[in-house]
Protein backbone atom coordinates (compact mmCIF):
# COMPACT_ATOMS: atom_id res chain seq x y z
CA UNK A 1 0.00 0.00 0.00
CA UNK A 2 1.15 3.78 -0.48
CA UNK A 3 0.26 6.57 1.30
CA UNK A 4 -3.12 8.25 -0.45
CA UNK A 5 -5.01 10.72 0.62
CA UNK A 6 -8.61 10.94 1.17
CA UNK A 7 -10.71 14.61 0.79
CA UNK A 8 -13.12 14.97 2.98
CA UNK A 9 -15.46 17.80 2.37
CA UNK A 10 -14.63 20.76 0.69
CA UNK A 11 -10.61 21.16 1.44
CA UNK A 12 -9.09 24.41 0.07
CA UNK A 13 -6.00 24.06 2.30
CA UNK A 14 -3.28 21.18 2.94
CA UNK A 15 -2.87 21.56 6.83
CA UNK A 16 0.71 19.94 6.33
CA UNK A 17 1.70 23.05 3.72
CA UNK A 18 0.36 25.96 6.53
CA UNK A 19 1.16 26.53 9.93
CA UNK A 20 -1.00 28.53 12.59
CA UNK A 21 -4.69 29.39 11.20
CA UNK A 22 -4.94 31.70 14.63
CA UNK A 23 -1.97 33.48 15.69
CA UNK A 24 0.15 31.27 18.45
CA UNK A 25 0.57 33.83 20.95
CA UNK A 26 -3.31 34.16 21.25
CA UNK A 27 -3.78 30.09 20.84
CA UNK A 28 -1.17 29.83 23.59
CA UNK A 29 -2.96 32.88 25.46
CA UNK A 30 -6.46 31.42 25.60
CA UNK A 31 -4.54 28.06 26.42
CA UNK A 32 -3.66 30.04 29.42
CA UNK A 33 -6.92 30.95 30.33
CA UNK A 34 -8.38 27.77 29.80
CA UNK A 35 -5.69 26.48 32.57
CA UNK A 36 -7.43 28.71 35.29
CA UNK A 37 -10.87 27.53 34.05
CA UNK A 38 -9.77 24.09 34.46
CA UNK A 39 -7.83 24.41 37.92
CA UNK A 40 -11.20 26.71 39.25
CA UNK A 41 -13.56 24.88 37.71
CA UNK A 42 -12.42 20.63 37.70
CA UNK A 43 -9.12 21.56 40.47
CA UNK A 44 -7.09 19.45 37.69
CA UNK A 45 -4.35 20.80 35.68
CA UNK A 46 -4.00 20.04 31.83
CA UNK A 47 -3.05 16.92 31.08
CA UNK A 48 -3.21 14.30 28.47
CA UNK A 49 -1.14 11.39 28.80
CA UNK A 50 -2.32 9.94 31.58
CA UNK A 51 -5.73 9.23 29.42
CA UNK A 52 -3.14 6.81 27.38
CA UNK A 53 -2.51 5.32 30.39
CA UNK A 54 -6.09 4.59 31.72
CA UNK A 55 -7.32 2.87 28.79
CA UNK A 56 -4.28 0.72 28.66
CA UNK A 57 -5.28 -0.28 32.58
CA UNK A 58 -9.24 -0.68 31.34
CA UNK A 59 -8.22 -2.99 28.37
CA UNK A 60 -5.37 -4.96 30.74
CA UNK A 61 -8.26 -5.33 33.20
CA UNK A 62 -10.45 -7.16 30.50
CA UNK A 63 -8.08 -9.35 29.07
CA UNK A 64 -5.87 -9.95 32.28
CA UNK A 65 -7.92 -8.83 35.18
CA UNK A 66 -5.32 -10.61 38.40
CA UNK A 67 -2.18 -9.77 36.55
CA UNK A 68 -3.33 -6.03 35.27
CA UNK A 69 -4.32 -4.99 39.10
CA UNK A 70 -1.60 -6.34 40.87
CA UNK A 71 0.72 -4.10 39.01
CA UNK A 72 1.56 -0.88 41.00
CA UNK A 73 0.79 1.87 38.83
CA UNK A 74 -2.78 0.64 38.23
CA UNK A 75 -3.35 0.45 42.06
CA UNK A 76 -2.65 3.91 42.33
CA UNK A 77 -4.22 4.74 39.56
CA UNK A 78 -7.49 3.30 38.86
CA UNK A 79 -8.22 2.46 34.93
CA UNK A 80 -11.51 4.08 34.67
CA UNK A 81 -12.99 6.70 32.29
CA UNK A 82 -12.17 9.70 34.26
CA UNK A 83 -11.96 13.72 33.39
CA UNK A 84 -8.70 13.25 31.61
CA UNK A 85 -10.12 10.54 29.11
CA UNK A 86 -12.78 12.48 28.89
CA UNK A 87 -10.00 15.37 28.36
CA UNK A 88 -8.58 14.05 25.50
CA UNK A 89 -11.91 12.37 23.82
CA UNK A 90 -12.90 16.22 23.39
CA UNK A 91 -9.16 17.09 22.11
CA UNK A 92 -10.53 15.09 18.99
CA UNK A 93 -13.45 16.40 18.80
CA UNK A 94 -12.84 19.64 19.28
CA UNK A 95 -9.76 19.46 16.57
CA UNK A 96 -12.46 18.19 14.06
CA UNK A 97 -14.53 21.44 14.34
CA UNK A 98 -11.16 23.24 14.12
CA UNK A 99 -10.05 21.62 11.06
CA UNK A 100 -13.23 21.99 9.31
CA UNK A 101 -14.16 25.52 9.57
CA UNK A 102 -10.80 26.16 8.61
CA UNK A 103 -11.43 24.23 5.61
CA UNK A 104 -8.38 21.99 6.89
CA UNK A 105 -10.04 18.42 7.82
CA UNK A 106 -8.03 15.86 5.37
CA UNK A 107 -7.60 12.68 5.75
CA UNK A 108 -4.64 10.89 5.27
CA UNK A 109 -1.70 8.35 6.58
CA UNK A 110 1.85 9.41 5.80
CA UNK A 111 2.27 13.01 6.40
CA UNK A 112 4.00 14.79 2.88
CA UNK A 113 7.02 15.99 5.46
CA UNK A 114 7.69 11.90 6.16
CA UNK A 115 6.79 11.03 2.35
CA UNK A 116 9.53 13.45 1.57
CA UNK A 117 12.09 12.00 3.07
CA UNK A 118 11.04 8.45 4.07
CA UNK A 119 8.88 7.51 1.11
CA UNK A 120 5.39 7.19 0.70
CA UNK A 121 4.78 3.82 2.03
CA UNK A 122 2.39 3.72 5.29
CA UNK A 123 4.20 0.52 7.15
CA UNK A 124 7.42 1.74 8.04
CA UNK A 125 5.39 5.54 9.16
CA UNK A 126 2.79 3.54 11.21
CA UNK A 127 5.72 1.46 12.84
CA UNK A 128 7.58 4.60 13.97
CA UNK A 129 4.51 6.35 14.80
CA UNK A 130 3.77 3.35 17.16
CA UNK A 131 7.08 3.07 18.51
CA UNK A 132 7.69 7.07 19.13
CA UNK A 133 3.97 6.53 20.92
CA UNK A 134 5.44 4.05 23.27
CA UNK A 135 8.41 5.68 24.06
CA UNK A 136 6.15 8.78 24.88
CA UNK A 137 4.57 7.12 27.04
CA UNK A 138 7.20 5.08 29.00
CA UNK A 139 9.23 8.64 29.64
CA UNK A 140 5.92 10.77 30.34
CA UNK A 141 4.92 7.97 32.81
CA UNK A 142 8.54 8.14 34.73
CA UNK A 143 9.25 11.73 34.11
CA UNK A 144 5.27 12.24 35.83
CA UNK A 145 3.76 14.10 32.87
CA UNK A 146 3.98 14.94 28.95
CA UNK A 147 4.20 18.33 27.01
CA UNK A 148 0.38 19.31 28.28
CA UNK A 149 0.90 18.04 31.91
CA UNK A 150 4.52 18.94 32.54
CA UNK A 151 5.38 21.48 29.71
CA UNK A 152 2.30 23.58 30.03
CA UNK A 153 0.20 22.98 33.18
CA UNK A 154 4.01 22.19 35.37
CA UNK A 155 6.01 24.60 34.03
CA UNK A 156 3.26 27.32 34.94
CA UNK A 157 3.26 26.66 38.35
CA UNK A 158 6.95 27.22 38.82
CA UNK A 159 7.35 23.53 39.24
CA UNK A 160 11.24 22.35 39.26
CA UNK A 161 10.09 18.81 37.91
CA UNK A 162 8.56 20.02 35.14
CA UNK A 163 10.94 22.68 34.01
CA UNK A 164 13.41 19.95 33.98
CA UNK A 165 11.36 17.59 31.92
CA UNK A 166 10.34 19.88 29.41
CA UNK A 167 14.42 20.27 29.01
CA UNK A 168 14.78 16.69 28.44
CA UNK A 169 11.48 16.64 26.32
CA UNK A 170 13.65 18.92 23.79
CA UNK A 171 16.80 17.72 24.06
CA UNK A 172 15.50 13.96 23.05
CA UNK A 173 13.45 15.36 20.60
CA UNK A 174 15.63 17.79 19.48
CA UNK A 175 18.87 15.42 18.98
CA UNK A 176 16.96 12.77 17.48
CA UNK A 177 14.85 14.92 15.03
CA UNK A 178 18.04 16.09 13.86
CA UNK A 179 19.64 12.52 13.29
CA UNK A 180 16.31 11.66 11.65
CA UNK A 181 15.94 15.07 9.15
CA UNK A 182 19.64 16.08 9.12
CA UNK A 183 21.47 14.30 6.68
CA UNK B 1 2.86 8.03 41.06
CA UNK B 2 -0.24 8.95 42.83
CA UNK B 3 -1.46 11.54 41.52
CA UNK B 4 -3.54 13.46 44.37
CA UNK B 5 -6.35 15.03 42.23
CA UNK B 6 -8.69 12.83 43.48
CA UNK B 7 -9.07 15.36 46.59
CA UNK B 8 -12.39 17.24 44.92
CA UNK B 9 -15.62 18.06 46.71
CA UNK B 10 -17.39 14.49 47.83
CA UNK B 11 -18.20 13.06 45.02
CA UNK B 12 -21.95 12.23 43.63
CA UNK B 13 -22.31 10.58 41.02
CA UNK B 14 -24.14 13.73 39.97
CA UNK B 15 -21.27 15.65 41.15
CA UNK B 16 -18.86 13.45 39.00
CA UNK B 17 -21.28 12.64 35.59
CA UNK B 18 -20.57 16.57 35.64
CA UNK B 19 -17.03 16.56 36.18
CA UNK B 20 -16.91 13.89 33.35
CA UNK B 21 -18.76 16.74 31.15
CA UNK B 22 -16.31 19.64 32.20
CA UNK B 23 -13.37 17.28 31.23
CA UNK B 24 -15.49 16.69 27.59
CA UNK B 25 -16.07 20.58 27.28
CA UNK B 26 -12.43 21.76 28.83
CA UNK B 27 -11.00 19.08 25.87
CA UNK B 28 -12.69 20.03 22.84
CA UNK B 29 -11.71 23.59 23.48
CA UNK B 30 -8.31 22.62 24.04
CA UNK B 31 -8.12 20.44 21.08
CA UNK B 32 -10.00 23.47 18.84
CA UNK B 33 -7.14 25.69 20.03
CA UNK B 34 -4.14 23.03 19.39
CA UNK B 35 -5.58 22.64 15.68
CA UNK B 36 -5.78 26.54 15.24
CA UNK B 37 -2.44 27.43 16.19
CA UNK B 38 -1.30 24.86 13.80
CA UNK B 39 0.38 22.50 16.62
CA UNK B 40 -1.68 19.31 15.13
CA UNK B 41 0.53 19.17 12.31
CA UNK B 42 3.44 16.91 11.27
CA UNK B 43 5.94 19.41 9.85
CA UNK B 44 4.91 22.15 12.33
CA UNK B 45 5.69 20.00 15.41
CA UNK B 46 8.66 18.42 13.66
CA UNK B 47 9.81 21.37 12.37
CA UNK B 48 10.23 22.74 16.66
CA UNK B 49 12.77 20.17 16.66
CA UNK B 50 14.44 20.85 13.98
CA UNK B 51 14.64 24.40 15.13
CA UNK B 52 13.27 25.51 11.76
CA UNK B 53 9.50 26.36 13.09
CA UNK B 54 9.36 28.00 16.77
CA UNK B 55 4.65 28.06 16.78
CA UNK B 56 5.45 24.95 19.16
CA UNK B 57 7.61 27.60 21.57
CA UNK B 58 5.12 30.45 21.23
CA UNK B 59 2.19 28.54 22.14
CA UNK B 60 3.87 26.83 25.03
CA UNK B 61 4.98 29.73 26.31
CA UNK B 62 2.15 32.26 25.79
CA UNK B 63 0.34 29.62 27.62
CA UNK B 64 2.91 29.57 30.71
CA UNK B 65 2.57 33.36 30.88
CA UNK B 66 -1.03 33.57 30.69
CA UNK B 67 -1.00 30.87 33.05
CA UNK B 68 1.07 31.08 35.15
CA UNK B 69 0.22 34.75 36.30
CA UNK B 70 -3.27 33.36 36.50
CA UNK B 71 -2.43 30.93 38.90
CA UNK B 72 -0.35 32.97 40.84
CA UNK B 73 -3.26 35.21 41.38
CA UNK B 74 -6.15 32.96 41.61
CA UNK B 75 -4.16 30.46 44.25
CA UNK B 76 -3.03 34.26 46.29
CA UNK B 77 -6.78 34.51 46.51
CA UNK B 78 -7.27 30.99 47.63
CA UNK B 79 -9.76 29.61 44.91
CA UNK B 80 -7.02 27.21 43.65
CA UNK B 81 -4.75 24.99 44.86
CA UNK B 82 -1.42 23.87 43.01
CA UNK B 83 -0.99 20.82 41.75
CA UNK B 84 2.74 19.81 41.61
CA UNK B 85 4.43 16.55 40.54
CA UNK B 86 6.85 15.17 42.49
CA UNK B 87 10.41 16.46 41.57
CA UNK B 88 12.57 13.14 40.88
CA UNK B 89 16.11 14.26 39.11
CA UNK B 90 16.89 11.10 37.79
CA UNK B 91 13.05 9.93 36.59
CA UNK B 92 12.42 13.29 35.87
CA UNK B 93 15.23 14.31 33.16
CA UNK B 94 15.84 10.45 32.00
CA UNK B 95 11.82 10.25 31.55
CA UNK B 96 12.00 13.39 30.20
CA UNK B 97 14.68 12.28 27.41
CA UNK B 98 13.08 9.06 26.73
CA UNK B 99 9.75 11.08 25.73
CA UNK B 100 11.94 13.40 23.72
CA UNK B 101 13.40 10.38 21.81
CA UNK B 102 9.55 9.59 21.12
CA UNK B 103 8.39 12.87 20.67
CA UNK B 104 10.41 13.02 17.70
CA UNK B 105 9.57 9.68 16.33
CA UNK B 106 6.11 10.04 16.32
CA UNK B 107 6.34 14.03 15.93
CA UNK B 108 2.91 14.22 17.41
CA UNK B 109 2.71 14.50 21.92
CA UNK B 110 -0.09 12.31 23.51
CA UNK B 111 -2.46 16.21 23.34
CA UNK B 112 -1.25 17.23 19.97
CA UNK B 113 -1.41 13.75 18.50
CA UNK B 114 -5.32 13.47 19.41
CA UNK B 115 -6.09 16.72 17.98
CA UNK B 116 -3.93 15.07 14.89
CA UNK B 117 -6.74 12.31 14.91
CA UNK B 118 -8.92 14.66 14.47
CA UNK B 119 -7.56 17.01 11.92
CA UNK B 120 -7.03 13.46 9.78
CA UNK B 121 -3.90 12.70 10.37
CA UNK B 122 -4.43 8.78 10.59
CA UNK B 123 -0.78 8.07 11.72
CA UNK B 124 -1.94 9.79 15.05
CA UNK B 125 -3.69 6.26 15.17
CA UNK B 126 -0.70 4.66 15.40
CA UNK B 127 0.78 7.10 18.18
CA UNK B 128 -2.25 6.64 20.20
CA UNK B 129 -1.55 2.93 19.99
CA UNK B 130 1.99 3.02 20.86
CA UNK B 131 0.83 5.39 23.48
CA UNK B 132 -1.17 2.41 25.07
CA UNK B 133 1.19 -0.10 24.73
CA UNK B 134 4.14 1.98 26.42
CA UNK B 135 1.98 2.51 29.32
CA UNK B 136 1.45 -0.81 29.87
CA UNK B 137 4.96 -1.44 29.80
CA UNK B 138 5.51 1.08 32.58
CA UNK B 139 3.07 -0.39 34.86
CA UNK B 140 4.59 -3.91 34.04
CA UNK B 141 8.15 -2.07 35.72
CA UNK B 142 6.60 0.51 38.14
CA UNK B 143 6.68 -1.67 40.91
CA UNK B 144 10.84 -1.34 40.38
CA UNK B 145 11.15 1.51 39.37
CA UNK B 146 8.99 2.97 42.04
CA UNK B 147 11.63 1.44 44.40
CA UNK B 148 15.16 1.45 42.52
CA UNK B 149 14.41 4.68 40.27
CA UNK B 150 11.92 7.14 41.86
CA UNK B 151 13.69 8.06 45.02
CA UNK B 152 17.44 8.95 43.20
CA UNK B 153 17.47 12.62 44.05
CA UNK B 154 13.89 12.24 45.37
CA UNK B 155 13.15 16.21 46.33
CA UNK B 156 9.37 15.68 46.63
CA UNK B 157 6.68 18.39 45.23
CA UNK B 158 9.26 21.65 44.61
CA UNK B 159 9.07 25.07 43.13
CA UNK B 160 11.61 27.23 41.79
CA UNK B 161 10.67 30.07 44.77
CA UNK B 162 11.53 27.14 47.17
CA UNK B 163 14.54 26.03 45.68
CA UNK B 164 15.91 29.77 44.89
CA UNK B 165 14.28 31.13 48.75
CA UNK B 166 12.72 33.86 46.88
CA UNK B 167 9.59 35.02 47.18
CA UNK B 168 6.86 33.79 44.43
CA UNK B 169 5.60 37.07 43.35
CA UNK B 170 9.46 38.06 43.08
CA UNK B 171 10.05 34.66 40.81
CA UNK B 172 6.25 35.13 38.84
CA UNK B 173 7.46 38.39 37.69
CA UNK B 174 11.00 37.32 36.58
CA UNK B 175 9.97 34.30 35.12
CA UNK B 176 7.35 36.49 33.22
CA UNK B 177 9.90 38.65 31.69
CA UNK B 178 12.23 36.37 30.56
CA UNK B 179 9.51 34.57 28.43
CA UNK B 180 8.02 37.76 27.34
CA UNK B 181 12.24 38.80 26.24
CA UNK B 182 12.37 35.31 24.56
CA UNK B 183 9.24 35.66 22.46
CA UNK B 184 9.88 39.44 21.40
CA UNK B 185 13.28 37.96 19.91
CA UNK B 186 11.41 34.94 18.51
CA UNK B 187 9.40 37.68 16.86
CA UNK B 188 11.82 40.18 15.94
CA UNK B 189 14.29 37.63 14.24
CA UNK B 190 10.83 36.64 12.46
CA UNK B 191 11.49 32.90 13.35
Amino acid sequence: MSGSTWILLAVTTDPEQTGASWSPYLVGALIGVLSWFTFLFSNKPIGASTAYARVSGMIGKAVAPRHTMSLKYFQDNKPKIDWGVMLVIGVIIGAVLAAWTGNELLVRAVPPMWTERFGDEIAPRLIVACLGGALMAFGARLAGGCTSGHGISGSMQLSVSSWISLVGFFAGGVITAMLLFNT
Amino acid sequence: MSEALEDMPPLTDKNKARQLLWGLLFGIVFGFLLQKGGVAKYHVLIGVLLLRDFTVIKVMLSAILVGMIGIFVLQRAGLVKLHLKPTRYLANSLGGIIFGIGFALSAYCPGTGAAALGQGNLDALAVIAGLIIGSYLFAEMSGWIGRKVNPIGERGELTWPQVLHLPTLLVTVVFAMIILFVLISLELSNR
